[in-house]
């Protein structure tokens, strides 16, 4: 090696040494607040955590936020059964008809309803839904987040329906497929390992947000009977006790921050654990 | 729709000549067809019989026309954006552009294979074979026997019998593109066509699928789309050469590898151009 390629060589190595410490620093700074909060909440909540939070529903010493994590879970899974299956349908639409003036209509009201602060959606629910019914309601909650679900989960399906190469969607069109089952049955399918993971991105996304509740499901004191009626949640729980002067209902919300966080994890490994069972082997 | 008979009559007797006998019929013939891409014109004016069982090779250089050619035949070209027609495609004698004709029927009947093996990847090799009814909503009775049969005339059986579960994108090239090929089989298609079936292979995967047109000559009506003068002349009966979108020589394999009429052919072949 001559001594300029050799001096080259050695400047390319210092080079690529400080990258690599740089990205590496990078991701630990990128990593800290993310730990930093698991840490605080878990330490906060686990103080506050007792049987009878898990078995009471609200109300004034000794009880527990039973009635909000059953709202949660209920909500999430209502606003999944709206939101996922047309944010899907519609994403498909997007991808496989892309040049329709509706489709570009519908891509371009995706892209804003995503930029929508979701306290908005919220208000547009109330005065849409929550009016009309004259009744806060768990129905109404639901459609909110499905709202806010809606343009995450149409605009995954169509990133990835377009990701599916054409040679498939020839391949099926060859063998005398109708457009429609080319689209569910080859695009859809190939597709399906990315949209899963988007809608699961989605259903955790809303697990937490707050203020698309705050005038649709509202809050309640009790166990929810009826989806038109009004209910609890950890994440409108969280917000009503700690707007309190109360240590004891602080330490409620801490307890309810850690159950919540709990809640999406285990919903994520779950959801995971039953797709996985599905797939092919 | 008189000129549509009269051309048709034409290539009747076109594909008689070429055969030397009453007995050839063209099973399928593109009439005075001619195919755009937006104002590029890919095709002009081809008018070209497709004998029955045998093997019609079209050879030529790139972007002559003769992928285009071949999916103005089962109406794959109108797949692709801003892509249109004019002049006719017969399929036993009836046009398959007809108002009244559904394209997914045609390509039912008219079965394709593409240049890239393109197997379903989220499908096991058995629901790839089946996948092609299962598109049309048809559940084969006796599954088990379809998924044998097509294997062993697509000459793949062997190679995956006991691999009928794994995914299809998990063979080798040589085996997807034959696997491709009983995925077409499977749908019993009158008409075969292969858009450069070879072109990705290697020389041993190559040979297994040249023996495979073969052995497929026999049932079907073949086409193959080539770059590779040899195996044109290795498989095919009838040989047709396109230049720029023209259809410069069709003729008999023999006839046209060994004493081409048109100075451009034998140009080609002879390896001057292209």
């Amino acid at each position: 090696m001559t001594p300029e390629l050799e001096s080259a060589y050695s400047g390319r190595k210092l080079a690529a040494r400080a990258a690599k410490t740089a990205s590496s620093v990078a991701v630990g700074l990128a990593l800290l607040p993310l730990f930093a909060v698991l840490a605080y909440v878990a330490s906060q909540g686990a103080r506050a955590l007792s049987v009878a939070f898990f078995t009471e529903p609200i109300g004034v010493r000794g009880a527990g936020m039973a009635n909000a994590i059953v709202g949660t879970i209920e909500l999430v899974f209502l606003a999944s059964a709206m939101g996922i299956p047309l944010g899907i349908a519609a994403g498909l639409y997007l991808a496989e008809y892309a040049s329709t003036p509706l489709a570009r209509a519908v891509r371009f009201s995706a892209d804003v309803l995503a930029g929508v602060p979701s306290i908005l959606v919220g208000v547009v629910v109330y005065a849409v839904v929550v009016v009309w019914m004259k009744q806060f309601s768990a129905f109404a909650g639901a459609a909110a987040l499905a709202i806010v679900m809606l343009p995450l989960v149409t605009r995954t399906t169509d990133e990835l329906a377009r990701a599916v190469p054409d040679s498939l969607r020839e391949a099926a069109l060859a063998l005398g497929a109708p457009r429609w089952r080319t689209a569910i049955f080859v695009v859809l399918r190939t597709a399906a390992p990315g949209i899963r993971s988007g809608c699961l991105l989605a259903v955790a996304r809303v697990s937490g947000e707050t203020a698309p509740l705050l005038f649709t499901a509202y809050n309640s004191r009790f166990f929810n009977e009826s989806l038109f009626d009004p209910t609890s949640t950890l994440q409108v729980q969280i917000f009503t006790y700690t707007m309190t002067p109360n240590d004891d209902w602080h330490a409620q919300a801490w307890a309810a921050a850690l159950v919540l966080v709990a809640l999406v994890v285990v919903l994520n490994v779950l959801a995971r654990r039953v797709l996985a069972e599905r797939e092919p082997a | 729709m008189t000129a549509v008979t009269d051309s048709e009559a034409s290539l009747r007797l076109r594909g008689a000549r070429a055969e030397g006998g009453a007995e050839a019929t063209a099973k399928m013939s593109a009439a005075d067809l001619s195919a755009w891409f937006g104002d590029k014109q890919a095709l002009r004016r081809i008018t070209l019989p497709l004998i029955e069982r045998k093997v019609t090779a079209i050879i030529g250089p790139s972007g002559c026309g003769k992928s285009t050619f071949i999916r103005c035949m089962n109406r794959m070209h109108e797949v692709v954006a801003g892509a249109r027609t004019t002049g006719d495609v017969l399929l036993d004698g009836k046009s398959v552009y007809g108002a009244d004709v559904d394209p997914v029927r045609v390509r039912r009947r008219v079965g394709m294979v593409f240049q890239k093996p393109n197997p379903f990847p989220t499908m096991s090799v058995r629901d790839n074979v089946l996948a092609g009814l299962r598109l049309s909503g048809i559940e084969p009775p006796d599954a088990d026997a379809l998924v044998e049969e097509v294997l062993v005339q697509a000459a793949l059986w062997d190679e995956v019998k006991d691999a009928l579960d794994r995914p299809g994108g998990a063979l080798s090239g040589g085996q997807q593109q034959r696997l491709c090929i009983a995925r077409c089989l499977a749908l019993e298609p009158e008409v075969v066509l292969m858009d450069e079936p070879c072109s990705s292979l290697d020389p041993i995967a190559t040979a297994k699928i040249e023996e495979l047109i073969h052995d497929l000559r026999d049932r079907y009506t073949i086409v193959v789309v080539t770059h590779s003068m040899q195996q044109a002349a290795r498989v095919s009966d009838y040989t047709a050469f396109f230049y720029v979108g023209e259809l410069v020589e069709y003729d008999h394999a023999d006839v046209i590898f060994t004493k081409p009429s048109d100075p451009r052919t034998e140009d080609y072949i002879t390896g001057r151009f292209g």
